[in-house]
This record gives structure tokens, C-alpha cells and sequence, in this order.
């Protein structure tokens, strides 16, 4: 009996805790698509700062890990493949699997790294100084002020760091489809370009637009929540990164489920 | 206009009293921190708010600024029902409330100078350049001029808490909170924040709700003092009333006097100090 309780208040407690995200999510998008034609400021200067810092600036490092990432699939694939003389589908094995999954995915990880846990790290220092008191006192909404401006920054700059992360993981694979599967770089391009279908491009930035989401409201609410010194700042900055590869993971079964049934039809 | 000390009658007009506190009731998670507070604050009064730590006083200075919600009673601003009205009227009657917090809370991301305009650039319409020179004003006005450019984290401690007083100061505040502005500074600064107290209340006639527990400050720039104990207001009067209280509990605080629990901890801890001495005493014998 007791064990069922345990199950019921930690659902309780998820199902409060999605509930919070929401709300904050839903306080932001209102700062960002209406509260600007009720006389509110759309902080776009902060919003493009932002976008700098979380898009911009992560450029190099995704880079990198999504070419070796790529790498690896067109290795992992072709052992397989190898064995039914079928190497040649390496390409489009490379191609579906980033734009499908790993380049949203690959990509909302290096974010969550650089930017979610910067959003907690920021936001929970700002309450534990009472800068966010300050804001509220000085009559000026933390959410429009803070959190608004980063949903803006990770909805636009996620899906365009996941098409470059697709790019640079089919670079990946081109690695090794020139240097091992007879391909010529051209060819192992229109290859990749031939297997993917619109839907999977769109599928993948549909995730990650919904990735961007989860990672701000995550970080913020964790931000916003840090009661305490310092060192609470350090736990909300660990609970943003674990909860929000949690949830962006949940969030990419709950969207690759519906799509593949969607898909069916 | 003088301050009118005397004059507490429940007069609720604008023309009456700044804030007027009424069975002020806050709770944290179901502990009820302020048990039913009644004061009014008159127009260009200071008031400074005694109390030792856990006494309720900073909680009572976050809901006269509207950061926590009373549980029941009221608070009146202005003549308006802080916790009643809407966000947007709250927001209006924030705009003339000044807050300087314990630590500053200067945004650390930004200049002292982009600190100080962050208020007038949200709420006013003024042109960059005007902006500019009000922000030269106000940093003038505690002492800071020169200072626009600094980061937060390159000011000393006094200077962090000036320059927080010239950010409460940009919009040309009515009321002004201060919370704690001498802790943790030497005594020094500290006497130089009260002297910009006292400046802000000739100049401006500003009313003024200070939190402390420093004594000589308090005594320095207070009108009426309100000692709170354990959620509730045990004194409330004017320095003098208040030096010369026969309350208990306004002497223990004035005189210094530890709390009696903490007395008998001390012969407690006597006790039980002496008889290992005693002991000890013993065991040098025996191994002689």
C-alpha cells in the first residue's frame, strides 16, 4: 500500500513539475507574442544577445561533435552492411539517423551543457542575490525581462543549430564513404540528399523547436526556484542539465512515437 | 511640510498616511511569521523597523514592497489596497517605491550606470541623452559620479550599496526602503550611508522605512522607531519615547541584554565546565 503511495506523490510531484514549465513557458510566449501589442516591450536586443550566446558561440563545438558523430554512424553502419555487400547504403543509413534523431538530439545536449545550465546558473544567482527581487520592486517582470528573451533566443537558434549539426554528421559520413565505400564526395552527397525525404528534415526540427522549449523552461524554472546561498545555486544548475535530458529524451519518444504513427497513414 | 508624528488617526485618503498596515497577517509554509501588525508611516516621515534576527522584520519589509503576500490583514499604499488591486495598479505604485536591498542586488551583468537606468528606460520615455544625465545625477547625488562605467564586482561593498541607493533613487521614489543599509560595513561607510539617509530626508522629503538592528544608526535617522518581536510590534514611538520605554522587552533590546535562555545556556555551560575542571584537578593528583 505504502509502496502505491510512493508511486501516486512522486506522479503527483511530475506532474506538478511539468505543470510549473508549462506555466512558464506559457508566461513567456505571452511576453513574446502578445505582450508586445499590449504596449509591453519585446526585449529584442536581450533576445539577440542571447541567441548569440547560445546559438552563435555554439557553432565550433557542435561542429566538431556532430562531424565525428556522423563519423561513427557510417562506421557502425557499414559493419553491418558490409556483410550483405551493401555498403553503399551507408549514406542514406548516415543521413536518416542525424536528421531524423541524433542531430536534434546531439545537438539539444550540447545546448543543454552551454545553455541550459548557464540559464540556471544565472537566474539562480540573480535570486539568491535578490536581483530578481529587485526586478519585481522596480516593477519590471522577471519573465518578460529574463526568461522571455531566452525562449526567443533557443526556438530560433535550436532548429538552426540542428540543420547544421545534419550537415556536418552527413560530412561525418562522408569521411568515410569516400576513404572506404567507393564513393566520390558528390556522390555520397546526392546519395544522402536522394534518402532523405522532407518529413525527416522537418520531423527532426519539429523536435528540436520542442527541445528549445524544454531546455529554457527547465533552466529558468530551476533558476527561478533556487531558495538559499550559493551552493543551492550549484544544485539547480545539476538539476537543469539531468532534467532536462530527461525531459528533451521524453519529449523526442513522446515525438518520434507520434510520428511514426502519424507516418502510418 | 513637517512630518506629522503625532496624527495617527485611520485616515485612508491619499493625503493621509503613505502606508497604513492593518492586522497584517504573513505566513511561510503554514509558520505564521507576522501575527496581526497595525501601523500608519506619515508623508516624509522615517521610520526604522527594529528587531533581532527571525524577529519577522525583513519579512514585514518584503511585503510593504508587495514580494510577499499577506495571508490576511492589509497592506495601504498611497491609499490603495496593495494586496488587492491588480498587477498593472501595483505596478504603478511600485514605480514610486525606491528599494535598497541588504546586498545591493545590483544586476552583476550590467554597469553601475546601465543599473541605474534600467528603471527609466522601462517606465519613461526619455531620449538616451537624458536618460544619460539623469543617471549622472543620481550617482552624484550618493557620492558615485565617475562610477557610470564600473561593473558591480569592481565596487567596494559601500559602493555597491550607494550605487543600489541611486538605482532606488532613479524614478524620484515617495517612499524608500532601506533593508539593512549598514550590515557588513565598517563603521565608517556605515556612518557615511546614514549621513545620505539623513540628505535624501532633508532634500527630498522622502519617506523612509529603514530595517536595522544597529542601534546608533537607528537612533540617528529615525523619526519613530517600531520594535517587532517574534511577529509582533512590541514598541512603536518616537526616539525619545523609545529611549526612555519601561518595556521590557525595548530595554532587553536597547540595553543589550541576551535573552534569558541564552543566560541560563551560559551558567549551564559553567556548570558543566567546573567540575571537569574540578576532575581534572583530581587525576593531576592521583598520577602525583
Amino acid at each position: 500500500m505504502e509502496f502505491f503511495g510512493k508511486i501516486g506523490s512522486s506522479v503527483e510531484g511530475g506532474l506538478a513539475y511539468v505543470g510549473a514549465l508549462t506555466s512558464l513557458a506559457g508566461r513567456a510566449a505571452y511576453f513574446t507574442f502578445i505582450g508586445p501589442f499590449q504596449g509591453k516591450p519585446l526585449r529584442f536586443q536581450r533576445a539577440v544577445s542571447q541567441a548569440m550566446e547560445a546559438g552563435v558561440r555554439a557553432l565550433p563545438i557542435l561542429s566538431l561533435i556532430t562531424f565525428f558523430i556522423g563519423l561513427i554512424l557510417a562506421l557502425q553502419a557499414a559493419y553491418e552492411l558490409r556483410r550483405f555487400g551493401a555498403i553503399s547504403f551507408v549514406a542514406s543509413a548516415v543521413a536518416l539517423s542525424m536528421t531524423r534523431e541524433l542531430g536534434p538530439l546531439i545537438t539539444a545536449v550540447i545546448v543543454i551543457g552551454r545553455s541550459g545550465s548557464a540559464f540556471a546558473a544565472e537566474l539562480g544567482t540573480m535570486r539568491v542575490s535578490e536581483e530578481i527581487d529587485a526586478l519585481e520592486t522596480m516593477a519590471i517582470n522577471p519573465v518578460s525581462f529574463l526568461v522571455a528573451p531566452k525562449f526567443i533566443a533557443m526556438i530560433l537558434m535550436l532548429p538552426c543549430l540542428t540543420i547544421w549539426a545534419n550537415f556536418m554528421g552527413i560530412l561525418g559520413g562522408s569521411l568515410f564513404g569516400v576513404a572506404q565505400a567507393d564513393f566520390t564526395f558528390p556522390r555520397y552527397i546526392i546519395a544522402s540528399l536522394d534518402a532523405l525525404f522532407m518529413r525527416d528534415v522537418v520531423t527532426g526540427l519539429i523536435k528540436s523547436f520542442m527541445f528549445g522549449v524544454t531546455i529554457t523552461a527547465v533552466g529558468c524554472l530551476e533558476g527561478l526556484n533556487t531558495t538559499g546561498g550559493a551552493e543551492q545555486v550549484g544544485r539547480s544548475t545539476t538539476r537543469a542539465v539531468v532534467m532536462s535530458i530527461f525531459l528533451v529524451i521524453l519529449v523526442d519518444l513522446v515525438f518520434t512515437m507520434l510520428f511514426y504513427f502519424l507516418g502510418e497513414h | 511640510m513637517a512630518p506629522s508624528v503625532e496624527n495617527l488617526g485611520v485616515d485612508e485618503s491619499f493625503d493621509g498616511p503613505m502606508i497604513s498596515l492593518r492586522d497584517l497577517r504573513v505566513s511561510y509554509t503554514g509558520r505564521e511569521i507576522l501575527h496581526g501588525i497595525n501601523f500608519d508611516v506619515q508623508r516624509g516621515e522615517t521610520l526604522v523597523i527594529l528587531g533581532g534576527s527571525g524577529s519577522g522584520k525583513s519579512t514585514l519589509l518584503r511585503t510593504l514592497v508587495g514580494l510577499e503576500k499577506p495571508t490576511s490583514g492589509q497592506v495601504w499604499i498611497r491609499g490603495k489596497n496593495f494586496s488587492a488591486i491588480s498587477e498593472v495598479e501595483r505596478d504603478e505604485i511600485r514605480k514610486r517605491l525606491g528599494m535598497s536591498f541588504q546586498g545591493g542586488a545590483l544586476f552583476g551583468s550590467m554597469t553601475v550606470g546601465e543599473n541605474v537606468a534600467l528603471p527609466l528606460q522601462e517606465h519613461t520615455k526619455l531620449e538616451p541623452t537624458t536618460v544619460e544625465i539623469m543617471v549622472r545625477l543620481k550617482l552624484d547625488q550618493v557620492g558615485l559620479s565617475g562610477f557610470e562605467d564600473f561593473l558591480p564586482s569592481q565596487l567596494s561593498g559601500g559602493m555597491k550599496k550607494r550605487a543600489a541607493v541611486a538605482r532606488a533613487l532613479a524614478m524620484d521614489p515617495e517612499i524608500l526602503f532601506f533593508d539593512e543599509p549598514s550590515a557588513g560595513l565598517d563603521p565608517i561607510i556605515a556612518a557615511g550611508i546614514d549621513q545620505l539617509i539623513l540628505e535624501l530626508k532633508k532634500a527630498f522629503h522622502m519617506t523612509i522605512i529603514v530595517v536595522t538592528h544597529e542601534l546608533a544608526s537607528a537612533f540617528l535617522i529615525a523619526d519613530r522607531m517600531v520594535l517587532i518581536n517574534k511577529g509582533d510590534v512590541v514598541a512603536l514611538g518616537t526616539t525619545e519615547e523609545m529611549k526612555t520605554s519601561k518595556h521590557p522587552r525595548v530595554r532587553q533590546f536597547l540595553d543589550r541584554i541576551p535573552e534569558p535562555a541564552v543566560a541560563q545556556e551560559l551558567d549551564y555551560l559553567q556548570m558543566l565546565t567546573e567540575p571537569s575542571s574540578k576532575s581534572g584537578e583530581g587525576r593531576q593528583g592521583k598520577s602525583r
